[in-house]
């Protein structure tokens, strides 16, 4: 009875996995909130109506930002838009996070940021004062990230059809590295890290909108890592595989698409994800998981396991994955990073397998297990 | 974290399980309703039946706010919203919540103003800012929010503030749960009572639950260890042949509850003849509306309201679901055609209910999840 029982989910679930694997289709009429969250919805939408629309070799691995030669050159090229409310928050404001971003998008790609430009969406009545405040934190951004912001563009639109003042930058950087980073590259036997406590952002916008009523010393992490990805791949160059900044979506959208692209399965020790006790009391007051909350200056790192091979992998699919990430590869990228001061708090906090290919999983720190999906749009609060 | 940590300590959760395991009497089965969504969120979310024997079986009841609120409500809510000089607001989890046309996302993609709010007292506060806008409080839960709606009527009503009004819906749990026992499809052996709602209508409601259907009833916190003792808890009562109601969750939930928060709904509001629940039907006595002596805030009496009944799409079973009749995966469109993404069914909606758990968090046999994280 209870094996029947359990065929007959395996079955279900069977069904559902092919269900999830069915091309993208934008089934709303209209846009919605939910687009733009970072999830599954936005996937969707990129997926069914920009991929569909643009399809090219450099736009397909939709990664932070495309990479391709140009005259001999190896260069990245990303682009980022910035809406975010309210304009100033607490550890920064929309101009260090405009040139921030986009530096990451750059150097997760492995790239040395070098030009940026500006694009800005200002709102009649807008405050000149404010406007010269963001300028101000732009230039400083750009100076801590060894960029320079090289053009730009202005336009104004009326009161009412924008909010205050919206910032887009795209940037170029060089690529100075052969192997690809990526996140189909990961393998089993590969470790996975992330660069310092998370949600700290995400959590930093959600009070600094003043709807909660909830206090916490809590600061966006918001910071330039082109630093920090040099010298992680000055340390452990060859051994790392892929690397995303978590931002919208937060770390477990990050881990999704691991384990998508790549097809393999990755599992997270929930004890080891470092999370600042003021974020996580906010996510525990609000309902809603760290794992998802936007970062700003944090990444995810996989890196080789021992004795696997330089960028490329074997790609075997061994996969037990027992071991083999606990050795001296995935130490020596946790050194390299926390001798970064933006990456003190990094932590080991998972590794690949090859079983159950395109799943997160999650060893709860109570001892269960679960997994980690992605989610369709924002995570809401629940009601109690 | 103080508070927290130790309700998710697993050297205690690995005690308890053993315990737990010496309680199942051989070749018996066990299943359990928690009746509260927010149990079911817990347990998913934590992987909790990994410490359960496979011999008991915890089974989703109907206690997730959103997932009971019938279609037709959510279309006259998004009926007050398009009025114009109006702003609707509600709590996060129901904002994707389908009625017949659409969610208040849709809605709010094609102009109406609907705003999320934390609490009815934030939307108090939108209407004293905005003395030239109606604001309208989407009112939905069961006990715990109850008494949060009534005292913002009270407040209202005592600042003279005349902008605001509320889209009652709120529910009680126990005409549910009596629901669940009438039904001839289940057969429980015990529930896991709901801790917040316990807060405010204490333990005694519970009574008739032990006594007239001999079935044991434990009222649980929310952290998993709060659960997994209750488990235990509703064991040692089986085992030693007793069916009481038990507490607990007594660090938090007085056996009397809460007398001033009942006191304020009761000045505020009365049961209403019926109600329909989503899935289960129209149950008696099973609803709150506003008393006729606050219908300048009874958004219900306030705007004309269209009051269609939407019957339930034809494939969806969340009706078996709340009832704890089908597991999630049971339901025929379970993650084909329904999915968080394009939800038929509420209880595929809210993070409490018991098919966006499953979905999210277990959509894998326990088994296989077990081997792989070994």
């Amino acid at each position: 009875m209870t094996e029947t029982r359990a065929t007959r989910e395996e079955q279900v679930l069977e069904r559902i996995d092919r269900a999830r694997q069915r091309k993208a289709r934008v089934r709303e009429e209209h846009i919605t909130m939910a687009h733009g969250a970072g999830g599954k919805a936005t996937q969707t939408l990129i997926e069914a109506v920009f991929l569909d629309a643009f399809r090219n070799p450099l736009l397909e691995p939709l990664e932070d930002g495309a990479v391709f030669a140009a005259g001999g050159t190896r260069l990245a090229f990303t682009t980022d838009s910035y809406v975010v409310s309210p304009l100033f928050f607490p550890g920064g404001d929309i101009g260090d996070l405009a040139v921030n971003g986009t530096v990451n998008d750059l150097a997760v790609c492995g790239a040395r940021p070098l030009y940026l430009s500006a694009g800005f969406v200002l709102e009649e009545g807008f405050p000149v004062e404010d406007l010269r405040r963001i300028s101000a934190s732009m230039a400083r951004a750009a100076a801590a990230a060894e960029v320079s912001i090289v053009t730009g563009d202005t336009k104004v639109v009326q009161r009412g059809k924008a909010d205050g003042c919206y910032v887009t930058t795209a940037g170029v950087g060089l690529l100075e590295r052969d192997a690809p980073l990526g996140v189909a590259h990961a393998r089993p036997g590969d470790a996975v890290l992330v660069s310092g406590p998370i949600g700290e952002h995400g959590v930093t916008i959600m009070l600094a909108r003043g709807e909660l009523d909830i206090e916490a010393d809590v600061t966006s992490d918001t910071a330039p890592l082109n630093g920090l990805v040099t010298a992680l791949l000055a340390a452990v160059g060859g051994k790392v595989r892929c690397l995303r900044d978590a931002t919208r979506g937060g770390v477990a959208t990050i881990l999704n698409e691991i384990a998508r692209a790549s097809g393999v399965a990755v599992v997270v020790e929930e004890d080891a994800v470092p999370v600042r006790p003021a974020v996580r009391g906010a996510c525990e007051l609000l309902g809603i998981d760290p794992l998802y909350v936007a970062c700003e200056g944090r990444m995810v790192v996989v890196v080789a396991g021992d004795g696997d091979g330089d960028g490329a992998g074997d790609g075997d699919g061994d996969g037990d994955g027992d071991g083999d990430a606990e050795g001296g590869v995935a130490d020596a990228a946790l050194a390299a990073l926390r001798s970064h001061p933006l990456g003190e708090g990094a932590a080991i906090v998972g590794r690949v397998q090859d079983d159950p290919p395109g799943l997160v999983l999650l060893k709860t720190a109570f001892g269960g297990t679960r997994i980690v999906d992605v989610l369709v749009g924002d995570p809401l609060p629940r009601i109690c | 974290m103080r508070f927290v940590d130790e309700y998710r300590d697993a050297d205690k959760a690995r005690a308890l399980s053993a315990r737990i395991a010496s309680l199942c009497e051989p070749g018996r089965t066990y299943k359990f309703m928690e009746v509260c969504g927010g149990h079911t969120h817990t347990i998913y979310k934590h992987g909790l039946e990994d410490y359960l024997p496979e011999t008991i079986t915890l089974v989703h009841g109907p206690g997730c706010p959103v997932c009971v609120i019938p279609m037709g409500r959510v279309d006259d809510a998004i009926h007050i919203a398009e009025q114009p000089d109006v702003i609707m607001t509600s709590f996060g989890d129901m904002m994707r919540v389908p009625g017949g046309r659409g969610s208040f996302f849709d809605s709010t993609a094609q102009g109406a103003d609907i705003r999320m709010v934390y609490s009815p007292l934030d939307a108090l506060k939108i209407a004293r800012r905005e003395p030239d806008r109606r604001v309208v409080f989407m009112a939905i839960g069961f006990e715990t929010t109850t008494p949060s709606t009534a005292m913002t009527v009270l407040r209202a009503a005592a600042e003279d503030v005349r902008n605001f009004s509320v889209f009652c819906n709120h529910v009680t749990i126990i005409p549910a749960i009596k629901a669940i026992l009438d039904s001839p499809d289940l057969r429980l052996d015990g529930f896991i009572g709901p801790g917040h709602v316990s807060t405010i209508i204490g333990c005694r409601p519970y009574e008739f639950i032990a006594r007239d259907y001999g079935r044991p009833l434990v009222v649980a916190g929310f952290e998993p260890l709060d659960i997994l003792q209750s488990v235990y808890m509703l064991l040692l009562q089986l085992a030693e042949g007793r069916s009481e109601v038990e507490n607990q969750y007594a660090r938090v939930v007085p056996w009397a509850g809460n007398g001033k928060a009942l006191r304020a709904i009761t000045e505020v509001m009365e049961l209403r003849p019926y109600f329909e629940w989503r899935g289960l039907g129209f149950i008696s006595h099973s609803a709150l509306r506003m008393r006729e002596k606050y219908a300048a805030y009874d958004a219900e009496r306030l705007f004309d309201i269209p009051g269609n009944r939407v019957a339930d799409p034809k494939a969806c079973q969340c009706g078996e679901v709340l009832k704890g009749v089908l597991k999630p995966w049971e339901c025929k469109v379970f993650g084909t055609a329904c999915t968080p993404e394009t939800p038929i069914g509420t209880c595929m909606v809210s993070s409490e209910g018991a098919c966006a758990a499953y979905y999210n968090f277990g959509r894998f046999s326990r088994q296989r999840v077990r081997e792989a994280t070994r």
